[in-house]
């Protein structure tokens, strides 16, 4: 590390990812270095930790520290209804489409995070009066970010960007109707998520599980470098029914991997994907 | 003025950010140089964040630069101004690309100036030029402050022209700015670049 900027060099970033590999089997290294080193970065500032060399020690001799570690790698931020006019598509256009030749849907969010997008689909299943034929899958990497999700907690000031997000995405009720405040935190109505399963799964190393009709994948392969987005999209591709749709960030892009030629796009605004070839 | 040390065709990328107050500037900056400046310009501006849409063609009434929102992993042009998109951290990547990300709110902002400034210090050193013009907050101060230590180019508003000084002043506060400069001034430098680089 360069004394006088507390700069973290990528000698030791690989050094870090290397070990981690050997010994936690988790794949760190294609990940997009500029907010990677940031992370690490901020954990050592976190934990007081001088050097990488130093979080290398801590990881190796402190047992739990790594699942804290990879809480904390792993960027949790986000809201309920993200990109209004995203749920507004998905509810006009694409649950419609997939509805009509089906009676069931299946849903998965990869990298579902605290939840709070499970529960902005929860609500708008719901109000089109189909919540009982869906079934959602939510996986993350980070264990304690899924218990996070199952419990539906968030703290109250956060539900003032939730309530714009849900306005401008023009629910049929108020989001009240979905929580109740208890103290400073609003505690989502359970039943809401009864056909959410949760599970713990990483997409750089893990296998395909299941198939589904719609997979959100928003704002997590952004983390990752075009070579581990490429791989991680051959997963996606094979966990989707022919014909099943693929939603990505606004600003994120497939047209820079290989299988992009299999899926063709429904909505490039929203970045929504229909897989045409297996 | 500029110092001859500073007029060089060393510069492979030029960063700006700015916040409230700096629309103007920006735009006058952005309709004053050529379409073919030899530089990709990062350009981070706080926004809201649920307006999309609307804030490039803003910028591009004037200019006759390709202004563009760029798409995570995007490759990085020489002469095109990237402009941080809605709700996303910007960040330059090692490998000549354009990362986007949605980590916390910075100086409660994002896109952040800090993380934009940081990352292509980072990747940029010495050559790099690092603008920050009018804003209400701190924000790009620390940015600014990476930029120095990375022994590249740091150029503030002057701060009497500065519609809100308070950014431009945090950074002095903290980093030894080497021009304080006004937007005409700023606009020059800019173009006397753009003649080395023929």
């Amino acid at each position: 590390m360069s004394l006088n900027t507390g700069e973290i060099e990528i000698a030791e970033l690989r050094k870090l990812t290397t070990f981690i590999q050997e010994k936690f089997d988790y794949s760190f290294k294609d990940y997009a270095m500029s907010s990677f080193r940031r992370r690490i970065r901020r954990i050592l500032d976190l934990y007081k930790l001088q050097t990488v060399d130093e979080l290398i020690q801590t990881l190796n001799t402190k047992e739990d520290f790594f699942q804290e570690f990879v809480s904390e790698l792993t960027v949790n931020v986000t809201e309920m209804f993200r990109d209004p006019t995203f749920w507004r598509v998905l509810r006009e256009h694409i649950i419609p489409n997939i509805m009509l030749n089906h009676n069931k849907i299946s849903i998965w969010h990869a990298g579902c995070s605290s939840g709070e997008e499970i529960i902005s689909m929860a609500i708008v299943l719901d109000e089109m009066g189909i919540l009982d034929k869906a079934k959602i899958v939510a996986t993350d990497i980070d264990r304690s970010i899924i218990a996070k999700a199952k419990e539906g907690r968030y703290p109250i000031k956060h539900m003032e960007v939730n309530h714009k997000n849900y306005s401008r995405y023009q629910g049929k009720y108020s989001l009240q109707k979905y929580y109740t405040e208890v103290g400073s935190e609003a505690i989502i109505d359970k039943s809401l998520l009864e056909n959410v399963s949760y599970r713990k799964h990483d997409l750089v190393q893990g296998s395909v599980f299941s198939k589904f009709d719609l997979v959100l994948c928003r704002n997590v392969m952004i983390y990752f470098n075009q070579t581990l987005q490429n791989q991680v999209l051959h997963r996606l591709h094979e966990s989707l029914f022919k014909y099943g749709y693929l939603v990505i960030g606004s600003k994120e892009s497939l047209i820079w991997c290989d299988i992009a030629h299999k899926f063709i796009v429904v909505n490039n605004e929203e970045k929504i994907y229909k897989k045409i070839k297996d | 003025m500029i110092k001859q040390t500073h007029l060089t065709d060393k510069y492979k990328a030029v960063v700006i950010g700015g916040s409230a107050g700096s629309f103007q500037p920006i735009v006058q900056i952005l309709s004053s140089i050529p379409r073919q400046f030899p530089l990709p310009i990062f350009l981070c501006l706080h926004r809201l964040k649920h307006v999309r849409h609307g804030f490039v063609e803003a910028l591009s009434i004037k200019s006759q630069k390709e202004i563009a929102e760029p798409l995570d992993k995007e490759s990085i042009k020489k002469g095109v101004v990237y402009l941080a998109p809605a709700n996303y951290h910007m960040a330059v990547e090692l490998g000549n690309s354009i990362s986007l990300n949605t980590e916390e709110l910075i100086n409660n902002s994002r896109p952040a100036i800090d993380i934009t400034f940081e990352s292509a210090a980072y990747v940029y050193r010495d050559k790099l030029i690092g603008v920050l013009l009018s804003g209400a907050n701190k924000d790009g101060a620390i940015g600014m402050q990476r930029i120095k230590q990375r022994k590249g180019l740091t150029i503030i508003q002057n701060i009497e022209e500065s519609m809100i000084n308070a950014m431009p002043m945090a950074a002095k506060n903290i980093v030894d700015i080497d021009y304080e400069l006004k937007v005409d001034e700023i606009i020059s430098f800019l173009l006397k670049l753009n003649e080395l680089y023929k």
